[in-house]
């Protein structure tokens, strides 16, 4: 296994390179002029002209690369053109939000998920799993902004339970140490706050849990209604076996890979596509820290921001490939 | 067992779930107990958490985007603005509501007779934040770092750039246009500005936020990472900040009014729906809000416990031409257009009576504005007839450009755009509508590739000059002059009062410049808004400033 992780550590040499090279010229495609947009709409042509020189935008792209990957390599993801500020400094919590964000949205929708699937795969054809694969339909064609409205609208406004904005208390703000708010809480044995974080967490994980929990829901059932229909299982069946050792010992082992193939690119995809749930409930995450810098044509920041996330995805695919190998030893590459 | 790993998982989500819906109406909640403390002491405290002590006055004021950078000449925008007018002073102040001039950190000025010299005389006993004094020595560096793009503080080779600096005062250091001559340091809190030539709007200028001072020490400390760590003289000094997130100042206890600031903290957070933000400060979780849609503004005024607040009238939205494309460089046809679009029901339709319809382009509280002008109205019959007479029978077509941003002197631009194009369908007009993304939008439209667009501007300094000189100069083609509008007799007139002193013969220069405007129709002037704030009942002495940054030294939270 260990020259497995070696060998698929190496691949990523070259889509790591490829990465930033879209990346690079995904950027230099975009129309706009973006010391014109940093100076703002009084600058004078002259200062625009100066800082396009002090930017190096009128060097020519093969050497801007070329300085880029050095300073990549360097751990240095540049410098926002808008706010000056290094962007290895801005960009870290705003990965921890979102990936606090994203952790939480996935692990509501792998348990709803997860389970709904093996309840209806095993009660096949029960208004159970009618109602589920109604819920499952529903939920994969829900728009997510709709849904995040809905909830702020119904449980922050309407009913008070939760709050509206944010992931902390604001009036009360966490001295945060490693980002992830839940942990920085744990850290400081703070439990009320434990509680206040969850409390945000709660509806943005739900919106944003929506759609891959209904996707896995839908992918566990199929896949347990194939192996259920196994020899093997029949044979655990006749041996005696209780229904709840047969599903969740025997067939939900094998019946996993291809959920786990779903739940790493839906993690994959809620990473990078959470913008509208981080807007709705002010998230202060990756992807809104992108979507802004495209506004205004924050080229460093759009660069590392989407580098990053394809970063993450990489790593995702990584280990739900290593966990193919762990889970079902059959699997060699 | 895997079985009952899954199992308990699900019941222990599921009493997460049960424990936070039970725990809004309950008293056992930390966080809405805190907020109902900090918030005015309604619901009595419970535990309090935290580093806020009970009684606390903090504020929470929510805005739809982050600031840009902290260092406030080198960026122009409104959000950084907000914070750092609570942050820094500059030497002259707007009065709270309007943009009349007033003292701030200098008591008193003196201008010579022939207008070239302005002397400054400080306010004495004025500590930054950072512990270093206040005196003429730093004023200068301030501007000398604005002005002089090789100074050691200018950080020009790490991006920074004082746009405003150069739109003010005519540019910078070693070009011939730039206006500030030199600045003598008479002694520690005397301070005098030699000018070359006379500059109407210049104690105007100097009251513009983005010239306050910034503590030269840490300048010196930072260096280019000043845009995170501001230093200034004002009632609050930076605490932390995270991006996106929120930036926390705290009082700043030496501070040189007596009294102030009332606040403890003030939190200034980003919530960018507008309507999770109305929805945060219904739930109390924030106490100010600002960017309000105007429907939703009936409905704050009469719930109980909100307060809506009303800013000045401060900016414009209008309909632009570009003046060099046919048949727009024809005057009869612009006439025409101005007869055809209904800015009247546009603005009933889209800003809720929270705006007037505009007949110049500057808004009318400000000086010279010329009440003579009367609107040319919506008249289909006329514009036809201006159309036949300029030759245009048969029609034509345009493109008609939207900003794909709203702003709040536009709301809704979509909706503008569309309006217009019925407007001018009716005359014979067939519109085509384009969108461009707003960097793009911005930059086309400066280099003239449109023919109509939508566009606006909002005041920053209150000074007519800020608009006429901005939008309409010929100097300012391939700037802000995007409808590409040159007449020398216009041109003269602008310069003329931007070099006059006496604020009676500048009106009179305005009137006329607007007289010839209102014939020359390089535009449709559509609107002027009046932006909406809204704030808990609680909160006392918030008056919003029609430049968007408000002060909140005076701001309190009583209970009634």
């Amino acid at each position: 296994m260990t020259a497995y992780i070696i060998r698929r550590l190496l691949h990523l040499i070259p889509v790591l390179i490829g990465m930033t090279l879209i990346t690079f010229s995904i950027v230099h495609l975009i129309p706009g002029n973006p010391a014109q947009t940093i100076l703002g709409e009084a600058a004078t042509q002259e200062a625009v002209k100066n800082l396009e020189e002090s930017m190096g935008l009128n060097e020519p792209y093969i050497k801007q690369y070329g300085i880029y990957v050095t300073d990549l390599l360097k751990g240095d993801l540049g410098t926002s053109l808008r706010t000056k500020a290094a962007i290895t400094k801005e960009i870290w919590p705003h990965i921890a939000a979102t990936f606090e964000l994203t952790f939480f949205a996935m692990l509501f929708a792998i348990f709803i998920g997860v389970n709904a699937g093996i309840i209806s795969a095993w009660k096949q054809n029960s208004w159970f799993d009618f109602l589920a694969m109604l819920f499952a339909l529903v939920g994969v064609s829900i728009p997510v902004f709709w849904l995040a409205l809905m909830e702020q609208w119904v449980f922050a406004q309407e009913l008070g339970w939760f709050p509206a904005y944010g992931r902390e208390n604001s009036r009360d703000p966490i001295a945060a140490i490693t980002q992830f708010y839940v942990l920085d809480a744990l850290i400081h044995l703070d439990f009320p706050r434990v509680f206040t974080i969850l409390k945000h967490l709660l509806l943005p994980s739900i919106a944003l849990g929506t759609i891959p929990m209904a996707i896995i829901a839908r992918m566990t059932r199929s896949s347990m209604l194939e192996v259920m229909q196994s020899d093997y299982i029949r044979t655990v069946r006749a041996k005696g076996g209780g229904q709840f050792l047969v599903i969740y010992k025997h067939a939900l082992k094998n019946a996993t890979i291809p959920v786990l193939t779903v739940i790493g690119l839906q993690t994959g995809v809620l990473l990078g596509g959470a913008i509208l749930t981080e807007t709705i409930f002010s998230w202060p995450g990756i992807g809104r820290y992108v979507f802004e810098a495209i506004n205004y044509r924050d080229y460093p920041v759009i660069q590392s921001g989407i580098l990053v996330i394809a970063f993450l995805f990489v790593m995702i695919n990584l280990i739900v490939d290593i966990l193919y190998t762990y889970i079902d030893p059959r699997i060699k590459y | 067992m895997k079985g009952k790993y899954a199992f308990w998982s699900i019941l222990m989500l599921l009493f997460i779930l049960l424990l936070a819906a039970c725990s809004g109406d309950g008293g056992a909640d930390p966080s809405a107990s805190e907020e109902g403390n900090e918030a005015g002491n309604e619901e009595g405290t419970s535990e309090q958490k935290g580093s806020n002590a009970a009684g606390d006055q903090v504020l929470v004021y929510a805005r739809g985007g982050d600031s840009v950078s902290l260092d406030f000449a080198s960026i122009s925008d409104g959000e950084s603005s907000r914070v750092t007018k609570n942050i820094f002073e500059s030497l002259l102040d707007y009065d709270k509501e309007s943009f009349e001039v007033v003292p701030g950190l200098s008591h008193d000025w003196e201008v010579s007779d022939d207008g070239l010299s302005y002397t400054f005389f400080l306010e004495e006993d004025v500590t930054f934040h950072d512990g270093t004094p206040f005196n003429a020595e730093a004023v200068k560096i301030n501007f000398e770092r604005w002005a002089d793009p090789k100074h050691k503080y200018a950080f020009t080779d790490q991006g920074y750039a004082y746009p405003l600096y150069g739109t003010m005062f005519g540019g910078y250091k070693g070009d011939d246009t730039h206006n500030i001559k030199e600045i003598n340091v008479i002694n520690d809190y005397e301070i005098e500005f030699v000018l070359k030539a006379p500059q109407g709007p210049f104690l105007q200028n100097m009251a513009m936020h983005y010239f306050a001072m910034t503590s030269p020490a840490a300048l010196e400390k930072y260096g280019p990472d000043i845009g995170e760590n501001p230093v200034g003289t004002g009632p609050f000094k930076f605490v932390s900040w995270s991006k996106n997130d929120q930036i926390i100042l705290e009082k700043f206890a030496d501070y040189r009014k007596e009294g102030l600031p009332k606040l403890d903290q003030v939190i200034f957070e980003v919530i960018p729906e507008n309507s999770a933000r109305l929805i945060a400060l219904r739930s109390g979780e924030v106490d100010i809000i600002d960017g309000i849609n105007p429907d939703d503004a009936a409905g704050i005024e009469s719930e109980e416990g909100l307060e809506l607040y009303v800013r000045g009238e401060n900016n414009v939205g209008f309909l632009g031409m570009n003046v060099e494309k046919e048949p727009l460089n024809d005057k009869l046809v612009r006439q025409a257009i101005n007869y055809a679009v209904d800015t009247e029901a546009i603005v009933e339709a889209l800003y809720a009576d929270y705006a007037t319809t505009a007949i110049n382009l500057i808004p009318p509280n400000y000086f010279g504005y010329n009440e003579e002008i009367k609107a040319y109205g919506h008249d289909v019959e006329r514009a036809q007839e201006l159309l036949a007479e300029a030759g245009y029978d048969n029609g034509f077509e345009l493109d008609l450009w939207v900003m794909p941003v709203s702003r709040p002197y536009m709301p809704d631009p979509e909706t503008v755009a569309e309006i217009v194009q019925s407007n001018l369908e009716e005359v014979g007009i067939t519109t085509n509508i384009v969108r461009e993304e707003w960097a793009p939008y911005l930059e086309k439209t400066g280099k003239g590739e449109h023919e109509l667009y939508l566009l606006g501007w909002s005041g920053s300094n209150g000074d007519p000059d800020y608009f006429f000189d901005s939008l309409l100069h010929g100097d300012s083609i391939g700037g802000e002059n995007r409808s590409f509008y040159k007449n020398n007799e216009v041109d003269e007139l602008i310069d003329q009062a931007g070099a006059e002193i006496d604020q009676g013969q500048r009106a009179e220069l305005y009137k006329q410049v607007q007289a010839i405007l209102h014939e020359e129709a390089p535009g449709v002037n559509i609107v002027h808004s009046t932006p909406l704030a809204a704030a808990k009942s609680e909160v006392k002495n918030f008056i919003p400033h029609p430049s968007t940054s408000d002060p909140l030294e005076e701001v309190e939270i009583a209970t009634e």
